[in-house]
């Protein structure tokens, strides 16, 4: 067999889309393995379809994995994909729009029959119509050649079928010079119970390799160099897997056992699931009847001493809310984890969005000043979850973490921490014999003091009305409450003592700051260093907390002509910070349950800059010049 | 790691009702019910041999929600109809705290209904006293979802128009392990429930009848009424036949009914009067008793029903020991994960 020639590529962004029963999500969760172990930095987006099984062949139906690999540092699952895997027509129809021109199109002729033709609104084949001719396109019948594949393994043929994605996963492998032992290895531990489908499912990834070496079809095979990760042990993370992890972790070091109550929700589930199999760590999950019961189980564990947490999405959160207002009169731990995802009410379940910032920061009853924190990549969640726990147990306060759908379900590789190294956090429980008073106050957290629950002598009463402060009692004397409102509010201002500096990538003043919060820091990251090649004084930072906001951002925002806010909502961020600092804040908005791609911030910014050039006397005269156009139509 | 476990617990030092009272004024109105409910509380604690600082009450909102306040033990008032998923919290996390939830009629019945159905189901080892006024009173007089139809209240200045909750009927439906029914001014029978729900392990559920003289007094004055009582309550003691009325009149079988009988000559023989077993696995009595209503019936008093069933906290923490039991775990292992690479 001829050795093909190979291709140096810095970067392929690839599309694995089919219907959502053809094990998409497991052929880019395996392409992303073969690619992290290759030592290429990555990031990844699943995007699903609500429905368990939407009506096979209709775009409704499109199950995608896109994943951008590369030799250089990448931040985004990539604006345009270099190649689409199409399973079927709806699978082309509905991600062709994200094809870069001279893109390559591996599509599955074996289901490009009549009916499914006519089920993704295609008139005609797309693949011998002639529309697809600024595409590179490779017709391959993997249905066919993945039956031929698995023949004699005694599989039916649904079972056969199913193959089919491990013969596009092994054509993909060829085709980017990656090797199928990690794959061979996982479909062994995957499928070891039944035998008969590890085998067949082994031949169909090794018939899709041999056909891409062997097929004329496909001339060239490429190869992305590893990328210069910084040295150490990696693995792939997703972001609630890190969560868990983070929570698992910070309950240690705390000294205190984990207990999460919650309720199943899209796309939070999996923290449940995650942790409910860490029985071995002392961790305590309870599935709650309703996200009502499952925030307060959580608070009454609090009570009980425990690093206490709900997981959530936005839905849940607006059911949480008076339980979570609970936690900040009676001064209790807990962590809130909303996984954000496209609203209002049921909304876009399976997609992503930010639009619960508002939410998280005053979606509760009087003034209940909650800290929140929020994870930007999927990796973060690691160090956000402990953050979130650490400050909820020494500042005895709810914490809301936000995540959102990207975050959640993305991964990207993570250089694992030693957790020797991450130090224990020591919480002081008031001793046994001591004057005891509830609501006394730490002179420099301002929290009140922790009790174990079971100490004689220490007995007392906790509730949600009015506290006297220092000693706890019911109070309806005004003055008090005043005194307490404020105290409440201090004591959760005063963490911002603890953030560090707000970094800038980019220099330390020009023209625009480019400012974002959550799962957004990759697009903008990656947009503000094209930016900045293209010769912008452009520079970026990302928020962790937004409650409290680090006490440097006005004096930062002072450095720069512009501040611009890119957010997966209407502006709620650049709303608070416009009130906050009295800056005029700009917005880039999306709403449409996707990620920003890099290239959509840089042509907002690239816009806005245009203003920053426009004196007010031409702002003006433009201004008069529409209104007159407007009149003179009406 | 957590649940710490005090060393002087087994030296207790015999505490009376007083230590029990948390000293504060108590803020019902005169005349209340829960006065009553909270000395026998109060009374009855001591004799449960469990130190003070093993107890904790938490409860909703309501006039009955404030009893947390009054108790010398730890004590948490919540947010309206939460306690039983509260109390489960604190309970599967803290096995070894005696936790007791204090609710009412509109906590526990109506805002809080699912929790209180799912308490019961799992069976959490939580003590759960729901003060049934069969109106609400903290609001000011609106009915309830135990309220009779016809309840003429502010909402509903023509009477209530809605079927009420049988709580006893509610809680057996939702797999409670022990069900019983006590007036507030019954202050022999009252202690005998506190102490027989003490000992049982898993969720018990007592319905406490109780009087509130400002919105809706009287409301069990038939039933409570120390002279006509014996004829209108139905005083259960398991292994006792079910007797009423002086002995006069029992509860049999009748058509495949459970009815009320006269006991005596040329009537019931004895020998058809059933025996009441609230161990009796099958809930079929248990449930026909708690349907039961006066005037048509006599008015089931007691433990209807106390059966065994594991526990959710014990199962939890039964797992949770499995689970370690393997050896030490492996954090570092964990975080690791079995899917790695070296970046050089
Ligand atoms: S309103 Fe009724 S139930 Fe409430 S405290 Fe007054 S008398 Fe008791």
């Amino acid at each position: 067999m001829s050795q093909k020639p190979v291709h140096e590529l810095d970067a392929v962004v690839i599309r694995f889309a089919g219907d959502s029963g053809d094990g998409m999500q497991v052929t880019g969760d395996r392409f992303t393995s073969e690619s992290a172990h290759f030592g290429n930095d990555i990031r990844t987006l699943p995007d699903f379809p609500a429905e368990i099984r939407a009506p096979a062949g209709t775009l409704a139906g499109v199950s995608s994995f896109q994943l951008h690999f590369a030799h250089l540092p990448v931040f985004t699952p990539g604006d345009a994909t270099d190649v689409l895997v199409a399973m079927n027509p709806a699978a082309l129809k509905a991600n062709l729009s994200g094809l870069k021109p001279h893109g390559v199109i591996i599509a599955n002729t074996g289901q490009f029959g009549d009916r499914n033709l006519e089920k993704a609104g295609y008139a005609t084949n797309p693949l011998a119509d002639g529309s697809l001719s600024a595409f590179q396109v490779f017709p391959v019948d993997i249905s066919r050649l993945t039956e031929t594949a698995v023949e004699g393994t005694g599989l039916n043929t649904r079972a056969v079928d199913r193959c089919k994605n491990f013969f596009a996963l092994g054509l993909c492998l060829w085709m980017y010079s990656r090797p199928l032992e990690h794959t061979l290895a996982w479909i062994d531990s995957k499928f070891g119970k039944t035998p008969d489908v590890a085998e067949a499912n082994r031949r169909a990834l090794k018939a899709g390799y041999f056909y891409g070496e062997t097929a004329e079809a496909f001339p060239v095979r490429y190869s992305v160099r590893a990328a210069a990760l910084p040295a150490g042990l990696y693995r792939n993370i997703s972001g609630n897997k890190a969560l868990a992890y983070g929570f698992i972790t910070a309950a240690h070091k705390l000294g205190v056992e984990l207990f999460l109550g919650s309720y199943p929700i899209t796309p939070a589930s999996d923290i449940l699931h995650e942790l409910s199999a860490h029985k071995r760590f002392g961790v305590i999950t309870m599935q709650a009847e309703d996200e009502l019961a499952a925030v307060t189980a959580a608070i009454g564990a609090s009570f009980g001493g425990a690093l206490a947490l709900t997981t959530t999405s936005g839905p849940g959160i607006a059911l949480k809310s008076e339980a979570i207002a609970l936690a900040t009169m009676t001064e209790l731990p807990l962590v809130v984890v909303d996984v954000q995802r496209g609203g209002p009410s049921t909304g876009l379940p399976t997609k992503t969005e930010q639009a619960d910032l508002l939410q998280a920061l005053f979606g509760r009853n009087s003034e209940s000043p909650v800290p929140v924190i929020a994870a930007s990549t999927p990796a973060d969640c690691f160090e956000a979850a402990f953050e979130a726990s650490r400050v909820a147990m020494q500042y005895m306060t709810p914490v809301m973490l936000l995540s959102d759908g990207y975050v959640a379900n993305g991964s990207e590789p993570w250089r694992v921490p030693d957790v020797a190294a991450i130090p224990e956090v020591k919480l002081d429980y008031v001793p046994q014999g001591s004057v005891f008073k509830p609501y006394a106050r730490d002179p420099h957290t301002l929290a009140r003091p922790r009790v174990r629950i079971g100490t004689p002598g220490l007995e007392h009463r906790i509730g949600g009305l009015e506290k006297e402060h220092v000693t706890g009692n019911i109070s309806y004397d005004p003055k008090n409450h005043e005194r307490m409102v404020r105290l409440r509010h201090a004591k959760i201002a005063g963490i911002a003592r603890e953030l560090p500096k707000t970094e800038l990538a980019g220099g330390d003043s020009g023209d625009v700051l480019l400012l974002g919060w959550g799962s957004t820091r990759g697009a903008i990251h990656g947009a503000g260093i094209r930016l900045r090649e293209m010769g912008r004084k452009v520079s970026t930072t990302h928020l962790r907390w937004l409650n409290p906001l680090p006490s440097d951002l006005a004096e930062v925002f002072a450095r720069f002509h512009m501040v611009v806010v890119p957010e997966l909502n209407l502006g709620q961020l650049a709303f608070v910070l416009r009130g906050k600092t009295l800056r005029d804040v700009r917005s880039i908005c999306k709403v449409q349950g996707q990620p920003f791609r890099e290239q959509e911030i840089i042509d907002k910014v690239l816009e806005l800059m245009a203003d920053i050039n426009v004196s007010p006397f031409v702002v003006d005269v433009l201004e008069g010049a529409r209104a007159l156009t407007h009149a003179s139509l009406a | 790691m957590n649940t710490p476990m005090t060393a002087n617990s087994d030296a207790l030092p015999a505490l009376t009702k007083k230590d029990f009272d948390a000293g504060v004024d108590v803020r019902w109105c005169p005349g209340c019910g829960d006065y009553a409910i909270l000395a026998a509380v109060q009374k009855t604690m001591p004799s449960l041999g469990v130190p003070r600082e093993k107890i904790v009450f938490v409860s909703g909102i309501g006039c009955s929600s404030r009893f947390p306040y009054y108790m010398n033990t730890y004590g948490f008032h919540t947010i309206h109809g939460r306690a039983p998923a509260i109390a489960t919290g604190l309970k599967s996390y803290r096995p070894d705290l005696h936790v007791w939830v204090v609710t009412g009629d509109g906590d526990g019945l109506s805002i809080g209904g699912n929790h209180l159905m799912h308490a019961m189901r799992r069976n959490v080892d939580i003590k759960i006293m729901l003060f049934n006024n069969k109106i609400y009173g903290l609001t000011k007089g609106q009915y309830s979802p135990t309220s009779d139809v016809g309840t003429r209240t502010k909402s509903t200045p023509v009477g209530s128009i809605d079927t009420p909750f049988k709580p006893l009927s509610l809680a057996i439906g939702a797999g409670a392990t022990f069900v019983a029914r006590v007036g507030d001014t019954d202050a022999k029978l009252l202690p005998l429930i506190l102490q027989a729900a003490h000992a049982h392990k898993g969720t018990a559920f007592i319905e406490i009848l109780q009087n509130c003289p400002v919105f809706n007094d009287g409301a069990f004055d038939a039933v409570m009424d120390k002279k006509a009582k014996g004829d209108r309550q139905l005083q259960l003691e398991h292994g006792k036949p079910m007797l009423f009325a002086g002995g006069t009149r029992g509860v049999a079988w009748v058509r495949g009914k459970l009815d009320v009988v006269d006991v005596g000559e040329g009537k019931a023989a004895m020998a058809d009067i059933l025996v009441h077993d609230a161990h009796d696995p099958d809930p079929t009595v248990a449930f026909a008793l708690a349907q039961w209503e006066h005037p048509a019936k006599p008015v089931p008093m007691g433990i209807l029903r106390a059966v065994e069933r594991p526990t959710y906290d014990g199962a939890l923490r039964a797992q949770l020991r499995e689970a370690t039991d393997k050896g030490p775990a492996d954090l570092q292992a964990l975080v690791t994960g079995n899917d790695t690479w070296m970046v050089a």
